[in-house]
């Protein structure tokens, strides 16, 4: 991909992130954090690849610690929202 | 070597993934959709990191699934762990986590670049590729030690009081400056000192940048940091060339600002007054004046169960306050009382309630308080006029009448709760001497149809609740 085709996605992945944002409720704006939090961890990608690849040790070994970093961030962050979630009732009758 | 572009497939994946990420932040349009969304982000991670294992040669695989179960385990652990109430800190230690991840992504980006495929035909790193890799480390970098610096305030390891030093906005704007030079200058010039030089200096400014904003101010903070860690991992998605990345970074940033938005707004606060700091510092100041002597009523929780068992409809304005007094299972618990009574109770939350966006109604949410019973400001706001009763527990500022009159209060223009025009108002508050975050006083303890129950926010709730059983 060119640079040109990557900066069209992030330009357009910006604007879905504005309008989808807005249409967050309020209510749970507090979860909203902790899953971005978890989803932001997608940088594990960047990370699984320095830590599989041979050639410099000290970058493998940088990416098995960023690895393991995302790693806290995406069990921490899905599962303390789900927590949160899980919390939301209705009122009961 | 050049960039080879992946097999379609691959980037498929991506992209799905990329996809479920954006309908995890669409479920949260509501509570009944929002558990599905969660999962939905589950599953695009799952798919990317998946993708990622299959399509690279993988030396280490017993290596990489060992730091995958020390982290996961840890990060579980904490997550069922923590308290609702220490929510923003856990948030906060959470990006400083993604902010170290990208700083270590990027670097050894930089000592690997074979690896990530971004070496030119002439053996150097592609200069765009550089550019890339300079912003991820510095956006990194800045997440990390603001939200480390952030998470020890947050958590009461370091006094909320802003730092100020002396001519910090020069040093600020000459070290951004310096690290946006440095990273223009490493495209001509790919020595590793620029690069270190950098990332020492981007660690610095998060430091310098964050130790000078009060503890009121940290909601915006959080919300903000949450935008770095964002654009910190559409950096890396730039240098990687992957979809889902960066869609996932656009996601983030965008939601981060969002509310880091929403939060100078409900306080009135312009962004940019929020970033250079020292709100709180002042303020500090004028609430040690000696106020003059107004009369005031107290009343009893034998009062506050009469009036509000009379009453047709109460609505409840809950504070930070009231988090901290452990209040919300007792309020929540004298609210079915007045509901098995026959009296309509509703909630009534400002934007700034809580340590973060949304915190309070998580808070309510945990003591079992239905979400349709609670309401936002603009939402509820014009009901106050027909309202029986306003019961405000550990709020302050947020029904601070001044904000809508007094152009000299340091919350003046602040979106408040209209608690004056309703019919009784009950305020419960520990004592008479304390005041809100902005250090100013409240006309509200001192109307007519004010009653003041001075005391522990649980206590009161509990003998209301005595009270109303009678």
């Amino acid at each position: 991909m060119d640079f040109i085709t990557i900066l069209s996605i992030f330009v357009m992945a910006c604007f879905v992130g504005y309008y989808v944002v807005w249409s967050v409720t309020p209510a749970l704006h507090t979860p909203l954090m902790a899953v971005t939090n978890a989803i932001s961890s997608v940088i594990i990608v960047g990370a699984l690849i320095a830590g599989a690849a041979g050639g410099s040790p000290t970058a493998k070994w940088l990416g098995l610690i960023a690895v393991a970093l995302a790693s806290v961030n995406i069990f921490g962050g899905f599962a303390v929202t789900a927590r949160m979630l899980a919390m939301y009732k209705k009122k009961e009758r | 070597m050049e960039h080879t572009a992946p097999p379609a497939w691959v980037m498929l994946a991506y992209l799905i993934s990329g996809v479920f990420f954006i309908l995890a932040l669409r479920g949260l349009s509501s509570p009944a959709t929002s558990q599905r969304g969660n999962r939905f982000g589950m599953a695009g991670m799952l798919i990317a990191v998946v993708t990622t294992l299959v399509t690279h040669e993988v030396a280490s695989l017993p290596e990489i699934l060992g730091a995958i179960a020390i982290g996961g385990g840890i990060g579980w652990v904490t997550a069922r762990r923590i308290a609702m109430t220490d929510m923003p800190q856990l948030v906060a230690a959470f990006h400083s986590l993604v902010g170290l991840a990208a700083v270590l992504v990027a670097a050894a980006a930089f000592l690997n670049p074979a690896a990530f495929g971004i070496v030119g035909a002439d053996g150097l790193i592609n200069p765009v590729s550089r550019i890339e890799m300079g912003l991820g480390i510095a956006i990194g970098a800045i997440t990390f030690s603001g939200s480390v610096i952030a998470f020890l305030k947050l958590a009461g390891k370091m006094s909320g009081a802003p730092i100020l030093l002396p001519l910090r906005h020069v040093i600020n704007l000459g070290t951004l400056a310096a690290i946006l030079g440095l990273i223009g200058y490493f495209t001509v010039d790919q020595s590793p000192w620029i690069f270190w030089t950098v990332t020492a200096l981007a660690f610095l400014i998060g430091f310098l940048l964050i130790i000078p904003i009060g503890g009121a101010d940290m909601p915006v903070v959080v919300s903000m940091l949450n935008s770095y860690s964002g654009w910190a991992a559409a950096a890396m998605g730039f240098t990687l060339h992957n979809t889902a990345m960066i869609i996932t970074g656009a996601l983030v940033g965008s939601s981060g600002a969002i509310l880091s938005y929403i939060m100078c707004k409900a306080m009135n606060r312009s962004f940019i007054s929020v970033i250079a700091g020292g709100f709180g510092a002042e303020a500090a100041v004028s609430g040690g004046e000696a106020k003059e002597q107004r009369p005031w009523k107290r009343g009893s929780a034998e009062d506050a169960a009469y009036m509000m068992q009379q009453a047709e409809s109460v609505i409840i304005v809950p504070g930070y306050g009231m988090a901290v007094a452990q209040a919300q299972h007792a309020l929540r618990e004298m609210a079915d009382v007045l509901k098995k009574q026959g009296v309509s109770v509703k909630y009534a939350i400002h934007p700034v309630a809580g340590r973060m966006p949304g915190h309070m109604n998580v808070l309510l949410a945990e003591a079992s308080v239905p979400y349709d019973e609670v309401f936002e400001l603009e939402d509820i706001n014009s009901e106050f006029a027909q309202a029986d009763v306003a019961f405000i527990i550990g709020a302050n500022d947020v029904v601070n009448p001044a904000a809508k009159t007094d152009k000299t209060s340091p919350i003046y223009g602040m979106p408040v709760f209209d608690v004056d025009k309703a019919k009784t108002v009950f305020f419960v508050k520990r004592s008479m001497g304390g005041v809100g975050y902005a250090g100013v006083d409240n006309d509200v303890f001192y109307m007519d149809q004010t009653m003041m129950l001075l005391a522990d926010a649980k206590k009161m709730c509990e003998d209301i609740v005595k009270a109303l059983q009678h």
